[in-house]
């Protein structure tokens, strides 16, 4: 018995019928074809699944996608705008903040949430805010250090009016 | 001075990934595909009486379910490529019959027309299990225990000894002799994409593709053709993105060839995306080794000996290399010492768990575990300081190439020269002046100091099981573009970046016109893969053979267009000019002379020359278009080179953690970490970090956090990332580094490899650290992971 659910993603309004109890995730990488949200464990624990659901990153491999009827989801596909990238995507470029790339979506959009919450992170406060979110191949150092650089990046074009 | 080579240039893999346009296996979305799920084992060891599969075979959306009995004669078994003497090769089938070894053994496979009826269909499969006892522990299984295999009568799967010197004598003649029970325990790689393979049949051209996120698509072309018997030539291997590896990648697994074998059947593109329950279950397990030291030494601290007695857990069956890790263990116990005897027993043990295999570092991060706790258990017994019994036993720079009693020829070091920029970074007198005060005060800090080395660049064909060569191809395109197949396939360590730097340097070109292609077996001659730390020292090593062989080639047409011998011509960032004296232009690099967004009169423009100079796109032109070769000659511009080394790489670096024990809760804070690392010449300062990092990190997750735990059934207790504890970002310190740099005498590029370094160097460090903390209770060596539960618990003891 199928359900049916309307998402925004990046901006697109979406209408489909679903299963009841299909995960998010799976809606966005298998009916919308956004495999940019990866699934590294089932247990919410990796992060790699992270999207932003109306301003709130969560994990979307542990919520259904009826559970998001009404909401507008964000994910890495939709997070550089006109062509740029987003200070955080810019950042983990930048910095070398990635290397096999699984878990980088799921990084970028929590740490792209973190600076939302807190535009001036100390090291501590992005190691922290980024524990949901496993990493196996940068020993985070330079993730953490690709956050500091979108930081401030974003209050420099704060400053500019940009 | 080199352009790109040494810079710290962002990678050209970087913006697909960092925008979510990356393709993983799980991304390929093919028409009409079919989904697998498979059934498991849930016991560690189990005959199987039955399996009915009617009402699974029945349920929505199930097309097809598979037993080992229905594939049995059809799929041949999952090789391993380790030859020892008198090994014991259980016959490792891709579905299990009537006997389970493993929890996570597969059983039967469902297929479905979408993953969600796959694994609703597992469900309905009855199996009746007659639970058999499960054995375990190693040193249990060993002595006897239950049997994995009843007929072998024992678990023993092989015994090996190997070292030089006369061990019985060099502990005799030593002062002292320390004993101590040695624990490298079972880890998981936890690759963070998990394995996953999709595979389409063409039934028309008899073609199978097989999309693996593996780090040897050659290797497992190969292996997969014997397996299911398609033709090697009729059967292709794409490596899209690979989320990590770690070694776990590494292999041939059973469902790699399954996945195939049920699209031939189908005629339908199969996928099936391995669930983490399922990775940390029946994805190969790393290191598992229980051993027994003696080591003996002088008084003034020279060693004079190391036997190493060790029990490898090797689990029920071999993979790729299982049997084969062990051995590395073995060839690097002299760490980087001066030992004249060494020997080590290695008893391969078969228990009821998954197979370990190569996980990052594969054997070398057991062996400088115990070298480096056997130097701190030397300085503890004699009252030294751990740096000193270090610099006693170091060969000095110029005894390379250093010959060990493990029989390698270590080529280049100054083992010294890392140490001692490591102890000025952390002020290492000073520091031990803090933490006496510190003690004073009751505060509990510790310093553990790593002298590791490390065997990198695996490795001469000679000490492979299949080939220790690598390839390359390199091209310039008619429009000058620049085209590199490499026969590594990275997963993740940047070589699209790396290699295109030094193609760039080589050939005087623009980095962004060089592009790296791998991992695709139809578009790729064969190549051997990326592990061991080889890519770069043996893979970028092939391609530096390719461009100067290519190069060769390219004067020769040059020096045509300029109508002069190949002796008046030199090259020089991308130009070739006539009269080598004279200098190249200072404006660089030329742009590529083809015009952009127009069509050429003729099949292709015409290169633009001149009787003094030439471009290297130009040459390239004139290749293909082919009338203003040299006669004689075959037109293109193409070289093929398959690099065979001489020896492996001995990369070697000190490695400092400072930490600081709480009395009350047991915790392990870190105060400091510094790295000096040695890995030869370096192409991309940002990625070699990158390594370290990630190494240093997994291996502070063996030291203090990470265990696959059993239960006495055998059953997987850490069986979900919630229960196997892979570091987050709040664990870990911030890691301070720096380098030294000593070329490798066995390639030309001097490189000596760095995937390995971080988790090779520095576990015995975070665990020398800790013990060091806790000296004042008499502790001399601690097991890992070492939790704060055991730390609190010497602490209180009364």
């Amino acid at each position: 018995m199928k359900k049916a659910v309307s998402v925004t993603v990046n901006g697109v309004a979406h209408h489909d019928e679903v299963e009841p109890r299909m995960l998010l995730v799976h809606y966005l990488r298998e009916v919308l074809a956004l495999t940019g949200t990866h699934v590294g464990c089932e247990t919410s624990i990796c992060g790699a699944c992270t999207v932003i659901l109306d301003g709130q990153s969560v994990k979307s491999c542990t919520m259904f996608a009826v559970q998001a009827d009404g909401a507008s989801v964000t994910t890495i596909e939709g997070l550089a705008a006109n062509g740029q990238l987003h200070p955080v995507q810019e950042g983990f470029w930048e910095q070398h903040g990635l290397q096999c790339g699984y878990c980088t979506p799921g990084m970028i959009m929590a740490a792209a949430q973190l600076l939302n919450r807190n535009p001036d992170p100390s090291q501590a406060e992005i190691r922290h805010g980024l524990e949901g979110n496993l990493c196996r191949c940068t020993g985070y150092q330079h993730i953490v250090e690709a956050v500091q650089y979108a930081a401030r990046k974003t209050k420099a074009s704060a400053a500019t009016g940009d | 001075m080199p352009k790109y080579v040494g810079q710290r240039v962002k990678r050209t893999e970087d913006p697909r990934l960092i925008q979510g346009l990356a393709h993983y296996v799980d991304d390929v979305r093919l028409p009409d595909t079919l989904h697998v799920a498979f059934l498991r084992s849930m016991y560690a060891h189990a005959r199987i009486n039955s399996i009915d599969v009617s009402e699974a075979s029945h349920a929505p959306g199930v097309v097809a379910v598979y037993t080992g009995q229905d594939v049995a004669g059809k799929i041949g078994p999952v090789p391993c490529a380790a030859a020892l003497p008198d090994l014991k090769v259980p016959d490792y089938r891709v579905l299990a019959t009537d006997h389970v070894v493993f929890v996570g053994h597969p059983i039967a496979v469902v297929v479905a027309t979408d993953p969600y009826a796959a694994r609703d269909a597992i469900d309905l499969i009855m199996v009746d299990y007659e639970e058999l006892p499960a054995v375990v522990d190693v040193e249990e299984a060993a002595k006897g225990g239950p049997l994995v295999y009843e007929e072998y009568g024992d678990n023993i799967a092989y015994k090996l000894t190997a070292g030089e010197g006369d061990i019985d004598a060099a502990l005799a003649s030593a002062d002292h002799v320390i004993k101590q029970r040695m624990v490298n325990q079972r880890l998981a790689p936890i690759a963070m994409e998990p394995r996953g393979v999709l595979a389409r049949y063409f039934p028309g051209e008899q073609e199978l593709t097989v999309w693996s996120s593996t780090q040897i698509p050659h290797l497992l072309r190969t292996q997969l053709a014997i397996m299911i018997g398609i033709p090697e030539n009729k059967l292709r291997v794409i490596t899209p993105e690979v989320g990590g590896g770690f070694g776990s990648k590494l292999n041939v697994y059973g469902e790699e060839a399954l996945v195939g074998w049920i699209s031939v059947q189908l005629g339908k593109p199969v996928k099936w995306i391995e669930t983490r329950r399922e990775n940390i279950q029946a994805t190969i397990h790393g290191r598992g080794q229980i051993g027994y030291i003696e080591i003996g030494c002088k008084n003034d601290g020279t060693i004079t000996g190391l036997r190493y007695n060790v029990f490898a857990d090797l689990g029920a069956y071999h993979q790729l290399l299982t049997p084969a890790i062990p051995t590395l263990t073995g060839l690097m116990l002299s760490g980087a010492y001066k030992i004249p005897a060494i020997q080590i027993n290695v008893t391969g043990v078969f228990t009821n768990k998954m197979a370990t295999d190569a996980y990052r570092g594969a054997g070398r991060p057991e062996a400088t575990y115990v070298v480096e706790r056997a130097a701190d258990l030397v300085a503890a017994q004699l009252g030294m300081d751990v740096v000193d019994v270090r610099r006693k036993n170091f060969p000095a720079p110029d005894e390379f190439p250093f010959k060990t009693a493990t029989g390698l020829f270590y080529d280049s070091g100054n083992y010294d020269a890392a140490l001692q920029k490591a102890l000025a970074m952390v002020d290492y007198k000073n520091l031990r002046e803090e933490q006496k005060k510190a003690r004073e005060q009751g505060r509990l800090i510790g310093i553990g100091v790593s002298t590791y080395v490390e065997i990198c660049a695996l490795g001469p064909s000679q000490a492979m099981p299949a080939g220790g060569w690598e390839s390359a191809t390199v091209r310039i395109e008619p429009t000058g573009k620049v085209t590199v197949l490499t026969g590594a396939s990275p997963h993740g360590q940047g070589q699209e970046t790396s290699f295109a730097q030094i193609a760039a340097d080589e050939l005087g070109v623009d980095l962004n016109d060089v592009t790296v292609i791998h991992g695709d077996t139809s578009i790729v001659q064969y190549g051997i893969g990326t592990f061991g730390s080889r890519a770069t020292a043996v893979g970028g090593t092939a391609m530096f053979m390719a461009i100067e062989k290519l190069k060769e080639k390219a004067s020769n047409i040059a020096a045509h267009l300029l109508k002069t011998e190949a002796s008046n011509v030199a090259f020089k960032q991308g130009q070739y000019t006539k009269q080598a004296a004279r200098a190249a232009s200072a404006a660089g690099t030329p742009e590529p002379d083809v015009p952009v967004g127009e069509a050429p009169a003729g099949a292709l423009p015409e290169p633009d020359t001149d009787d003094k100079k030439v471009t290297i796109q130009d040459v390239a032109l004139a290749a293909h278009i082919a009338r203003e070769i040299p006669p004689g000659s075959e037109p293109g511009l193409s070289a093929t080179y398959f690099f065979e080394p001489t020896n492996f790489t001995f990369p070697f670096g000190t490695h400092i953690a400072v930490v600081e024990v709480d009395r009350d809760t047991g915790d392990i804070k870190f105060l400091r970490y510094v790295a000096v690392d040695d890995c030869g010449r370096v192409i991309n300062p940002m990625l070699v970090e990158g390594q370290i990092h990630g190494g240093i990190v997994q291996a502070i997750g063996q030291a203090l956090f990470e265990e696959l735990v059993h239960d006495e059934q055998g059953q997987l207790v850490t069986g979900t990332l919630m229960d196997y504890a892979v570091p987050k970002a709040s664990m870990l310190p911030w890691f301070e580094l720096d380098r030294t740099e000593t070329p490798s005498p066995v390639n030309p590029l001097g490189v000596k490899g760095v995937g390995e370094a971080g988790t090779i160097g520095a576990t015995p460090a975070v665990v020398g650290a800790v013990v060091d903390a806790l000296a004042p209770f008499g502790v001399r060596h601690l097991d890992m992971p070492i939790k704060p539960e055991a730390v609190w618990k010497i602490i209180n003891a009364q």
